[in-house]
């Protein structure tokens, strides 16, 4: 008896002083010192969805959520392989984010005021601005999402969606029986199988998610979009530095299409005699050091991954099978509303 | 002069030498130390939340979830707050369990009876259904169910029917459903009468016959009052009952009650799945009980049916309950794989949908345990309490 009390004690004691061993909290500079020591940036991404984070034939990601997370990498290391990719669900990400498993995530999330500020994370821009609609079968003979009182809906668990479809429908008046899966692939699965009428999401992610139906001609979008849905990279609260880096990625991406640097002419660029363009490569201050980059930070983003617009043709745009038009997604110069603080 | 000391007197042991209080105040020592462990990670936990800007607290139960949920068994919108969708989910959850107790126990004896059936066929016909489906994990069967069964049904336009009331396709099984009229509630009292009257009947039986020998057909006798009186007073009353009968229209059948097919493959597979196990249950609890009881019933000239009935299925069950107490937990636990289909339970609304949207994961996961872990001991308490009614009273 007394033996193994003592032993249950001494349990109790390690496990005590392990507890408080393992406190501790967010501190500036940790994300970005952890990733150095590392050697990679780990980047939560979709469990594929085209144009915006799937793994291609040979396992290799692609996407613009996936490039954010190339530009990260290149920006830290000078590298943009040096990623590291876990595909979460909707429902994981943010528990995945949170408990440190990865560094940033980058997987078509919607900026909404709950999740800036309830969660302990921090949306560091809109990579793509979306809105919500409806894919329908040709064969059911709807042309507008007011038809579609009492319809079945295939949606994902844990999206904004999910909230945005019940307000939809509640503000019209109409009823609606929500059919919730895990995945996107379960969605589209149970959209072709018939077990709803009606899939909702994205439109972007409509699109990808059409192309991917055994008869994609058989189907088509709506044109009603029912909501705002800013996409963007989000990082822990509290480290300002790493919230900074990500931030400032995607600022050099959207800048660099506006000043015209591309990763083709990045190189000649270098050699320009521009303020502007001197200060983005970092041959002229160091804009980089209080991010804990090196100066040539914003040239590595680009020359390795591309700038914005490159981006964006080249996995949802006119250079991929998606060919979404650039819309609002297009430069403010362009008539869009995608615009970055300058580097300066 | 010095005195000398004298002893302690005798039974005055210093509490440190006397092994009794020495063990009362280790434990009392590890008691301190655990509580201490449990509240330093508590607050550490608070601390870390508070730090990193995530709310906590159970405040959010009070806020408007705004999401739909397909299958409710009390009144939901999504205007009902977040602690309405726990009660949504728990409710769906009791269901499917219920369901599933019910269906995994009727499944198991007629198998677990079957397996030792002298029919050359049936008895492996069962054995073959235990083998196959305790072998199989149950997330496969319940895909199997769902994806390869209940996918391949046809679309609502295409519905296979039954008298053109009883409908069957991809969205799931619609009947028709019961509409009461002012009326129908003598037909329940009569119901309730009935029930209470059949208990009464079967006790007073049992004493007269242990008294003088003599014994009525009780059991039918009960049926028919059962089944009967209420019947009785339905058609005097003019049958306040209509149907519902669902109609087609627009998307989907309106009208009438439909059964998910998310609720019918994870409820097939729970009592398939949970039925093969109790099957072999049953068959090793009767076949506890020696050939000699069933020998010495027979030489009572007992007839077959009453062999069963009277000897070897009372011994069995003692053998069987407890065994069956966990079939029934794990069935429970199981449910929770709703998940995997998109069936609408607790993990899936409250533990899916609530968490991710409120973002509050400790206390949306520790209420979720609390709910298992309550249900189980529930489960547990009854099965224990009906397992100490069914032992072997001792004279």
């Amino acid at each position: 008896m007394l033996h193994n009390n003592k032993k249950t004690l001494l349990c109790s004691a390690t496990a005590l002083v392990a507890t408080l061993l393992a406190a501790g909290s967010a501190q500036a500079g940790e994300t970005m010192d952890a990733v150095k020591e590392r050697g990679q940036v780990v980047c939560g991404v979709s469990t594929g969805l085209p144009g915006f984070s799937s793994p291609d034939d040979q396992g290799n990601w692609e996407g613009i959520d996936v490039d954010v997370c190339h530009g990260v990498a290149a920006a830290v290391f000078g590298d943009a392989s040096k990623v590291q990719f876990v595909p979460l669900n909707a429902k994981e990400r943010f528990t995945a984010l949170q408990s440190g498993e990865i560094d940033v995530l980058s997987r078509n999330t919607t900026w909404t005021a709950t999740r800036d500020t309830t969660l302990g994370l921090n949306f560091t821009g809109v990579s793509f601005y979306d809105g919500q609609g409806f894919l329908v079968k040709e064969s059911l003979g709807v042309d507008s999402a007011m038809q579609l009182d009492g319809a079945a809906f295939c949606v994902q668990s844990g999206t904004t969606t999910e909230l945005n479809l019940a307000d939809y429908f509640q503000a019209n008046d109409m009823s609606f029986e929500p059919v919730v899966f895990d995945t996107s692939d379960q969605t589209v699965g149970g959209f072709e199988a018939g077990r709803c009428d009606v899939l909702t999401s994205d439109t972007s992610q409509l699109n990808a998610l059409r192309i991917k139906l055994s008869d994609p001609d058989g189907a088509k979008v709506l044109p009603q979009v029912i909501s705002k849905e800013p996409l963007g990279p989000v990082v822990r609260q509290g480290d300002d530095q790493w919230f900074n880096a990500v931030k400032w990625t995607l600022f050099a991406m959207i800048n660099a299409e506006e000043m015209g640097i591309t990763s083709e002419n990045a190189d000649e660029m270098k050699e320009s005699d521009k303020p502007g363009i001197k200060r983005f490569m970092g041959d002229e201050g160091n804009f980089g050091e209080a991010m804990g980059l090196p100066a040539d930070w914003a040239y590595n983003i680009v020359s390795q991954v591309g700038n914005y617009g490159e981006v964006f043709d080249r996995n949802v745009g006119a250079g991929s099978p998606l060919n979404i038009e650039r819309g609002i997604n297009a430069l403010w110069t362009d008539g869009g509303v995608q615009y970055a603080p300058p580097i300066r | 002069m010095t005195t000398p000391s004298s002893p302690p007197p005798r039974g005055k042991t210093p509490f440190w030498r006397d092994p009794a209080k020495r063990a009362l105040m280790f434990q009392a020592l590890m008691l301190a130390a655990l509580f201490a462990a449990i509240g330093f990670i508590v607050s550490n936990t608070l601390d870390n939340l508070d730090a990193r800007g995530i709310t906590t607290g159970f405040g959010f139960l009070d806020d408007t979830a705004g999401f739909g949920i397909v299958q409710s068994l009390i009144d939901y919108s999504p205007q009902s707050t977040y602690g309405r969708t726990f009660l949504v989910g728990l409710m769906n959850t009791l269901l499917v369990s219920a369901l599933g107790v019910l269906a995994a126990t009727v499944i198991g004896f007629l198998m677990g009876i079957a397996r030792l059936s002298p029919n050359w066929l049936i008895a492996r016909l069962a054995g073959a259904y235990v083998e196959i489906f305790r072998n199989i994990p149950l997330l496969l069967q319940i895909f199997f169910w769902y994806f390869a069964v209940l996918r391949t049904l046809p679309s609502p336009r295409q519905s296979m029917s039954l008298g053109e009331a009883v409908f069957l396709n991809i969205r799931g099984l619609v009947v028709p459903a019961p509409v009461s009229e002012s009326g129908l509630v003598w037909t329940l009292v009569a119901l309730v009468v009935a029930v209470i009257a059949a208990i009464v009947l079967v006790r007073w039986n049992r004493r007269r016959q242990e008294a003088t020998g003599d014994r009525l057909p009780a059991g039918w006798i009960s049926a028919g009052m059962i089944v009967g009186m209420p019947l009785l007073v339905f058609v005097a009353s003019g049958m306040p009952l209509t149907w519902d009968i669902p109609k087609l229209g627009g998307f989907n059948f309106s009208g009438g009650i439909t059964v998910l097919p998310e609720l019918l493959a994870l409820w097939l597979a729970l009592s398939i799945y949970t039925g093969s196990f109790i099957a072999e249950i049953v068959r090793s609890g009767i076949q506890a009980v020696s050939s000699g009881q069933t020998e010495a019933a027979r030489a009572l000239s007992l007839s077959g049916g009453m062999t069963l009935r009277l000897v070897v299925i009372p011994q069995a069950m003692r053998v069987i309950i407890p065994p069956l107490t966990s079939q029934y937990l794990n069935l429970i636990k199981n449910s929770s794989l709703a998940t995997a289909i998109g069936y609408p339970d607790l993990v899936s609304v409250f533990a899916g949908t609530t968490l991710n949207q409120t973002g509050q994961a400790i206390e949306v996961i520790m209420m979720t345990m609390a709910v298992y872990l309550i249900l189980s001991l529930l489960v547990s308490m009854f099965m224990n309490w009906f397992n100490a009614r069914m032992a072997l009273v001792e004279r």
